[in-house]
């Protein structure tokens, strides 16, 4: 009996028992801490991954206020039906200006790693306002109060800034366009003027009207060029010589 | 308080001593968790190790321990899918140097198209398409043999390769002008040219303003949509005289398209999908129906199509171009698009 009721003891004395168990929390937690502080060796050095642009980064915002992660995932695994059915395996270097990452646990839906460039803004805004009209079997709840809703853009300066502060690497010149980055994003080079925006998020940055309302920055506008951005970013042959060198 | 110390209580009913706690005359049996429990468990902690030792597990300062055989996730993948290509190579080596027309004849090797295709079309292509690519408002039915840009299966390949105003540096594109937006025509004239275009299919209702409705169609839409409302697949332009629409034949659709235009969007597929893919889903779209024999020659289509514009174009003129308010200014959009087309 003796090594089985040895837990007796720690049952029965309070001190003993608190100690134990910061112990044992500690082990677990230094095992989940640490490696965060070594990070940067297991994120790929690929090329192309960019902080978000402030408009991008408000639909971000959009996307976890309304709990799009509940029913989608932006994680394609290692597995041969995944890389074939939405494209390269995800690397952690795409998620690393995101916080929090938006990796999710469930699909009810399709992931969303790669959604980027695969339809049309029209497409997005049709389906967003009501799902069923271009997927007629659908079961996404309809979220066409993001058209008639104003984004909000002007404090996107404060999240540039709070975001630097975990680390994204938003330069001084970034945080004090924010605002204006934003609005001309969301209407284009035929109304604005994009040149600053292109100089500061680079080439291939999205700028147009997202939604077809030319009238309103809108939440829908925000949330597509979040989602046309998602899964675009990585230079997928440098990727490669990453791969190559690691095994 | 020590083991000794603890009187033992024995339950009566199971025979089972008590730990001594009681609530409200509850007492609680100190059953012992089961032998083989217990065991599993101390099996399973020592299981862990052998699995630290094989696999990638501990993090390192300098990333994590690689596992006694260098597993990894990506190897493992890279060896399912040599496997799967490797079961697909008796067809895939064929498959990538055969021509659409040895595809077409060649039972296997069709086959392989259609089943590859076919599941390529649920994954990509059905949310626009719809399902069996009967198409939706502003989606283009694939069934039919109404083709925007071309149904040969060069045509289709091409279509889907690039996309239709995505952006590709070798997009299809053009732009019909917005009418109405844009100040080219005035509300009257566009219920007009709506009108006329209603009757090109046999469905309008007012006789009287045919006439001009024609002359305008003539002076602003015949360039892209050939002189009879036929289409024009150079431009992408719909065949206006069937009952065949993309956006819509009545009344209102006509006229907000001619008001706002359209400008549909199809997102290009190279960097997304494999060479041999598309190939797959050229040859299954092109058979979901309507597919052609060979790339229609569009000079016959459309006889005067080209950069001379509008003006060669709009033969049967009743009323002098600048008798119509703003014509000057949609003849210069028409040929800025397509002279942007043909760049
Ligand atoms: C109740 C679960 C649910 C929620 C919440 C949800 N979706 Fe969906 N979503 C789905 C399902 C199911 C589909 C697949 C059918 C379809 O395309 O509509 C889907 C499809 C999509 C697609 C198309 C993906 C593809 O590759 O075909 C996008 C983009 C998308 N959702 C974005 C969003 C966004 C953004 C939000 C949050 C504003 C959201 N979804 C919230 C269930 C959900
Ligand atoms: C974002 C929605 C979308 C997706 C996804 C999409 N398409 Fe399309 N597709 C369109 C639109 C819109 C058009 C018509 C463009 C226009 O107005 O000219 C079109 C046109 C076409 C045409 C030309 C039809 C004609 O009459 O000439 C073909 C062929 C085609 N698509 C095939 C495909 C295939 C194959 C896929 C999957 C790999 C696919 N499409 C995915 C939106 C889409
Ligand atoms: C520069 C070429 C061009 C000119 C000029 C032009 N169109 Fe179009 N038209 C198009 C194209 C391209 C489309 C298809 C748009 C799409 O696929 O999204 C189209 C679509 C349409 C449609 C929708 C057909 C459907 O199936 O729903 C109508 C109606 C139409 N045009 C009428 C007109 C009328 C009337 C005029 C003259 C006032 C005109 N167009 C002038 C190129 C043109």
């Amino acid at each position: 009996m003796g090594f089985i009721h040895k837990h007796e003891k720690l049952e029965r004395n309070s001190v003993l028992l608190l100690i134990c168990i910061i112990l044992v929390v500690l082990v677990g937690g230094i095992v989940e801490i640490i490696p965060l502080f070594r990070k940067e060796t297991v994120i790929e050095p690929v090329e192309g991954v960019r902080p978000y642009t402030p408009l991008e980064l408000a639909g971000y915002n959009i996307y976890i206020r309304e709990g799009c992660y509940v029913c989608h995932s932006q994680q394609i695994r290692y597995l041969r039906d995944e890389v074939t059915r939405y494209g390269h395996y995800s690397l952690a270097a795409e998620s690393m200006y995101d916080h929090p990452f938006q990796w999710g646990s469930k699909r009810t839906g399709p992931d969303l790693a790669r959604v980027g460039g695969k339809y049309s803004d029209a497409w997005h805004t049709a389906h967003m306002k009501h799902p069923q009209d271009v997927v007629p079997e659908s079961i996404m709840p309809s979220y066409s109060f993001l058209a008639k809703n104003a984004a909000k853009v002007n404090d996107l300066d404060k999240h540039l800034k709070t975001l630097r502060l975990v680390g994204v690497p938003y330069t001084d010149e970034q945080v004090e366009n924010a605002v204006n980055d934003a609005k001309v994003q969301a209407v284009g080079p035929d109304v604005a003027d994009t040149d600053g925006l292109i100089e500061r998020y680079g080439e291939k940055v999205n700028a147009r009207d997202f939604d077809g309302n030319p009238n309103l920055v809108s939440e829908m506008d925000a949330l597509i060029a979040y989602l046309q951005v998602l899964g675009t970013m990585v230079d997928f042959e440098s990727a490669k010589d990453v791969e190559d060198g690691a095994q | 308080m020590s083991d000794e110390q603890r009187k033992k209580e024995i339950d009566e009913v199971t025979g089972v001593e008590t730990t001594g706690h009681e609530w409200d005359g509850l007492k609680e049996l100190n059953n012992p968790a089961p032998r083989w429990w217990l065991w599993v468990f101390y099996i399973c902690i020592i299981w862990s190790i052998g699995y630290w030792v094989v696999y990638p597990s501990w993090p390192t300062l300098s990333g994590n321990t690689a596992g006694r055989f260098g597993w990894s996730s990506a190897q493992k993948l890279k060896e399912e899918q040599a496997k799967i290509a490797d079961r697909q190579k008796v067809y895939l080596d064929r498959f990538e140097k055969a021509s659409f027309d040895e595809i077409m004849n060649d039972e296997e090797l069709y086959a392989f198209a259609m089943a590859g295709g076919a599941a390529a079309f649920k994954d990509n292509c059905a949310t626009c398409h719809g399902s069996g690519g009967s198409g939706a408002k502003g989606y283009p039915n694939l069934n039919d043999d109404d083709w925007l840009w071309g149904g040969s299966i060069e045509d289709i390949y091409q279509t889907i390769m690039y996309g239709i105003r995505s952006g590709h540096d070798e997009e299809r594109v053009s732009a019909m002008p917005a009418f109405g937006k844009d100040e080219l025509l005035t509300r009257d004239e566009i219920a007009a040219v709506t009108n006329y275009v209603m009757s090109l299919s046999g469905e309008a209702e007012d006789e009287a303003g045919l006439g001009q409705g024609r002359t305008i169609f003539q002076d602003n839409c015949a360039s892209c949509h050939g002189e009879n409302g036929q289409g024009g697949r150079d431009f992408g332009a719909p065949n206006l005289s069937d009952d065949i629409w993309l956006y819509g034949g009545d009344r209102e659709t006509i006229y907000e398209t001619v008001y706002n235009a359209r400008a549909g969007v199809m997102p290009t597929w190279e960097a997304r999908l494999d060479n041999n893919t598309i190939r797959q889903l050229a040859v299954y779209v092109h058979q979901l129906g309507g597919g052609e024999e060979e790339t229609v020659n569009v000079e016959q289509q459309q006889p005067d199509a080209g950069t001379d514009g509008v003006d060669t174009n709009a033969e049967p003129v009743e009323q002098p171009v600048d008798a119509i308010p703003g014509a000057a200014d949609v003849i210069d959009a028409v040929n800025d698009s397509i002279q942007e087309t043909q760049e």
